[in-house]
Formats: structure tokens, C-alpha cells, sequence
């Protein structure tokens, strides 16, 4: 589904975030990316989004190349990929409901549709009760459960998470963990990207390992009980 | 689609609008100073040309005719030149009128009221007071009654002198007011509708600026550039037309405090003017202060939409 091939992302001033990555991801797959900070995780997420272009290879979805994307196509893509991201990026002035409808008006979908299935996604992530709260008015697993029900309102095919616990105690973290584990088994595909072990050793599954920008480990492994 | 898009980007600039009391207060003020401003300078402009019209009317060039010259002739001079297009009026004053003013002018002088009676005959002769449409064009008329217009040529018997050559300075100076005062006024309407359009275009540009998050946030979730930026544009509509209806309430009184109080001192009762020029006025500053608020957003919003 999608396909790195020999990507480098360096910037303007010199920094090298990402070089030789070589990654092919299969549609429904969960893939936990790990590394330091500064390791390339981001970049490479950002990749996906068509918020940075490779300097050098090619970003595969599907068939499509990335590099070669209009502005139309980038805006499709985009609702076919959901992103939930470490400091939430909520719309403050915007509602919880308003938050989700937006993500939905986006994406062309009428009224009726927002106004069934805006409350239903809400009451998924268990925050129907703080529906017409504002981000400001939630606390910080709540925010994180808001930015996930945003992610997975248009159903996407992939679900990018960059560092989504980040700002979250273990009790949210744990319960993050269990909705994306679930938005996994539904057959979305999901790239969490961390550096936190506990996270790491909670999900199991597929764990890509990154270092000064390159990919230095690549393995399948088991969910332990945290 | 087309209409829903439409819908949701005015209900969303609305909320926003709403929500954001702050910013939208901020950008508010900064385009009410603009709408006043140029309504300040209309009325600037309407003051300028009364007054530089009252000076211009005071001016006028007057043809002196012999005591000989036949009344016939004078009123043909006259039918002339009123149909020249450099004239506005010609008024005629009779030799009789002339010292009938002379008498009452003199009334208490009685020498010079018995020198006027042994003379025995009216020593005055008529004279035409032309007036020009333009201060500028005098020299034009002075040329056709001096005889280098065959039309005019044939009266060069019965005109004794013309005050053109004694008012000359005072036309010339007049024109050269005129033509400063017009240019300088135009310079002032240039720099203030400026200086106060670059304050309006700052203020919303640094609102939008608080915005740059939320707009990547949009870009991100899939928004089109067209669908993020068509709330801003409303909320830019938004201010202008809220700063319109202040501008309105801070105007119209203050107007008609200066017609009542500063019509003698300004020559025109602005109030009475800006009434007269109400609608299209208001229209104008409307569009004027819409048009501004979109395009101060448009501005703006364009390079956080780049994500």
C-alpha cells in the first residue's frame, strides 16, 4: 500500500532527517515506528502527508506517487489518511461536534451525514457528553480521544499517529493504544510513530526502528500486558 | 455542493466572527479609522471646492463703454459673449443705474453730489461684469473682446476700457491657489486614505497571523486552500460591514454638529451636503470597507495555506 523507496529528506540548511529508507507497508497493518528524537519519524509521516517533499526516491501510495501530487490530489489524500498528533492540533474556537463536522465538510459530506454520524464517533471515543465543549474545556486524554474521532470520522485508510501520547498519563495512554489497536482490527492501516518503550511493548505487532535518519531495524513482534 | 460551500463558509466566518470578540474588535477599529477617513476626506474634498469656488466667484473681468455707446450695440456684446462656453453669466449695468449707485454710494457727500449736477449729463457709461466658468479661461475672454475674435473685433469702438490688466494679478494668484490647493488636497486624500488602508491591512493581517495554526490544522484534515479561506474572506466582509454601520453612527453625528456650528466659518452646511450625497456616499463606503476587509484577508490568509 505504500512504498519508500531510497527517500532522503535533507533541508536547506544542511540538516540530513532521513536517508536510504527503503519501506513497504501492507494495507491493514499496524507498524510502530521507534527511535530518539531527531531520528526522522516525524519526516517521515510528514512524507505521507505531502507536508514535505523528498529531496531524493520515490513515496508510493498505492500506485500513486507522492512527488508528483497537484493540490487537488494532496487534499484527497489527505482525507484518505488521518492524522492524530502528539500537541492534538484541535480548532480552539471551534466545538468538539464542530471540530469532527469540519474534517467531514472537508471531505464534501452533506448534512444529514455530519449530523448522524458526528454524535455517534463522539459517543466511540466517550466524549458524547462534552460534545459542545471547547478544546480549552477538555482535559488532555480528552483532547487526544477528540483528534482520534477527527482522524477516523471520513474512515481513512491509514492512520498516522505521531507521538499520540506524548502529553497523556498511562492510563490515557493505555486507553489511546486500545482505540487505535481497534481501529487496526476494523482494517485500517496505522503508523504510530513514538520513542516511549511502554507504548512500544504494548502494541507489539511490527516495529520499525529509526536512527540519524535511517531505518536500522525492521522486526515483528508480540504484544506484551503493560 | 456549490450553494452548501457557500453556506457553511458564511456560517463558519459568522461563529468565528462571534467567537474571536478580541481580534474582531481590533480589526473592527482599525477599519471603522479607515472608513472614516475617507469620508473625513470626501468632506475634506466638498469643503476645498466651495471654497475655492466662493473665491473664484468673487473674481469677475468688467468691460467699461464709452458714454457714447449705443445700448443696441452693448447688448449685442453681451448676447456675444454669453455665447461663448468659457463664460458662466454677463450681467449688464445701465449708465443710469450706474449713477443712481454713484448718488446713493455718495449720499452724504454733498460736493460731490453738486459737482455730479452741473455736469448736466450722465458722465458714467454702462459696463458688462463677466463672469468665466473657470478663473483660467478670463484671459481667453479678454483676447475675444480685445478684438483678436472678428466677432467681437467690431465693438472695439464703444468699449472704453477693460479691468482685465488691474485684476490680472489677483486671477493669476487665484488660479495658482486653486491649482495648489487642489493638488495638495489631492495629496492629502492620497497619503491619509493610504496610511489608514496599510494600518487596516497590518491589524487583519495579524489577526489572520493568530489563525496560521488553525489554518495548517485545516490544510491537514483535507480542507481545499478555497474551503480554508472562504471563513476568512466572510469574517473580512464581516469587519468591513460592521465598521460601515460605525462609522455611520460616529459620522452622521458628527456632521451635524459642524453644519450647525461651522457652516460660517467653512462656507457650506455639511450636514445638508452630506445628506444630499447620503445614499451613494454610504454605498460607496460600504463596498469600499466590504471590499477591503476580503481583500486584506485574501492577503493575508495566502502563504499559511501553503501546507
Amino acid at each position: 500500500m505504500i512504498t519508500f523507496t531510497d527517500v532522503a529528506k535533507a533541508y536547506q540548511n544542511g540538516a540530513v532527517a532521513l536517508q536510504h529508507i527503503n519501506l513497504h507497508i501492507e494495507k491493514g497493518e499496524f507498524v510502530t515506528i521507534v527511535g530518539p528524537s531527531g531520528a526522522g519519524k516525524t519526516t517521515l509521516t510528514k512524507l505521507l502527508l505531502c507536508e514535505e517533499i523528498p529531496t531524493q526516491g520515490s513515496v508510493l501510495f498505492e500506485e500513486k506517487d507522492l512527488n508528483t501530487c497537484s493540490a487537488t490530489e494532496i487534499n484527497h489524500l489527505r482525507r484518505r489518511v488521518g492524522t492524530i498528533f502528539q500537541d492534538f492540533r484541535l480548532l480552539g474556537d471551534k466545538t468538539a461536534y464542530e471540530n469532527i463536522a469540519f474534517a467531514m465538510e472537508a471531505a464534501g459530506k452533506s448534512d444529514e451525514e455530519i449530523i448522524s454520524d458526528v454524535p455517534h464517533v463522539l459517543q466511540l471515543v466517550g466524549l458524547e457528553s462534552r460534545m459542545f465543549h471547547f478544546p480549552n474545556q477538555l482535559s488532555g486524554g480528552e483532547k487526544q480521544r477528540l483528534a482520534i474521532a477527527r482522524a477516523i470520522i471520513n474512515q481513512p485508510e491509514v492512520l498516522i499517529a505521531d507521538e499520540p501520547t506524548g502529553n497523556l498519563d498511562t492510563a490515557n495512554t493505555l486507553d489511546v493504544i486500545e482505540i487505535l489497536k481497534k481501529i487496526n482490527e476494523l482494517g485500517t492501516t496505522v503508523i504510530l510513530a513514538t520513542h516511549d518503550e511502554q507504548l512500544i511493548k504494548a502494541v507489539g505487532k511490527r516495529i520499525i526502528t529509526m536512527e540519524h535518519g535511517r531505518i536500522i531495524k525492521d522486526e515483528q513482534k508480540r504484544a506484551h500486558k503493560v | 455542493m456549490f450553494w452548501i460551500t457557500i453556506k457553511r463558509a458564511v456560517r463558519a466566518g459568522w461563529v468565528s466572527f462571534k467567537r474571536n470578540g478580541v481580534v474582531s474588535s481590533a480589526a473592527i477599529l482599525a477599519t471603522t479609522i479607515t472608513l472614516c477617513v475617507i469620508t473625513g476626506l470626501f468632506l475634506f474634498h466638498a469643503v476645498l471646492d466651495t471654497t475655492l469656488a466662493t473665491l473664484e466667484q468673487k473674481v469677475d473681468v468688467s468691460v467699461y463703454f464709452t458714454v457714447s455707446a449705443s445700448e443696441d450695440k452693448i447688448l449685442k456684446l453681451r448676447q456675444t459673449l454669453e455665447s461663448l462656453p468659457d463664460v458662466k453669466s454677463v450681467s449688464y449695468t445701465t449708465s443710469d443705474e450706474q449713477v443712481l449707485a454713484f448718488r446713493t454710494r455718495n449720499a452724504g457727500d454733498y460736493l460731490t453730489i453738486q459737482a455730479l449736477d452741473e455736469l448736466n449729463q450722465n458722465p458714467f457709461g454702462g459696463f458688462l461684469s463677466i463672469k468665466a466658468t473657470d478663473s483660467s479661461h478670463y484671459e481667453n475672454i479678454v483676447a475675444v473682446l480685445e478684438g483678436t475674435d472678428k466677432k467681437a473685433s467690431q465693438y472695439g469702438d464703444i468699449i472704453e476700457h477693460i479691468n482685465y490688466n488691474q485684476n490680472k494679478e489677483i486671477i493669476d494668484r487665484i488660479n495658482r491657489i486653486s491649482d495648489s490647493a487642489n493638488k495638495l488636497g489631492i495629496a492629502i486624500i492620497v497619503v491619509f486614505a493610504t496610511i489608514s488602508v496599510l494600518i487596516m491591512l497590518t491589524t487583519i493581517r495579524l489577526a489572520i497571523y493568530l489563525w496560521r495554526e488553525e489554518i495548517g490544522i485545516m490544510r491537514l484534515v483535507g480542507a481545499s486552500s478555497g474551503y480554508t479561506r472562504a471563513p476568512f474572506l466572510v469574517q473580512g466582509g464581516l469587519y468591513g460591514a460592521v465598521a460601515w454601520l460605525i462609522m455611520l453612527l460616529i459620522t452622521i453625528p458628527t456632521v451635524y454638529m459642524l453644519g450647525v456650528r461651522a457652516t460660517s466659518l467653512i462656507g457650506i452646511n455639511l450636514f445638508t451636503y452630506f445628506m444630499s450625497h447620503f445614499f451613494s456616499l454610504a454605498f460607496v463606503v460600504l463596498l469600499a470597507g466590504v471590499f477591503l476587509g476580503v481583500l486584506s484577508s485574501a492577503f493575508a490568509i495566502r502563504k499559511y495555506l501553503k501546507v
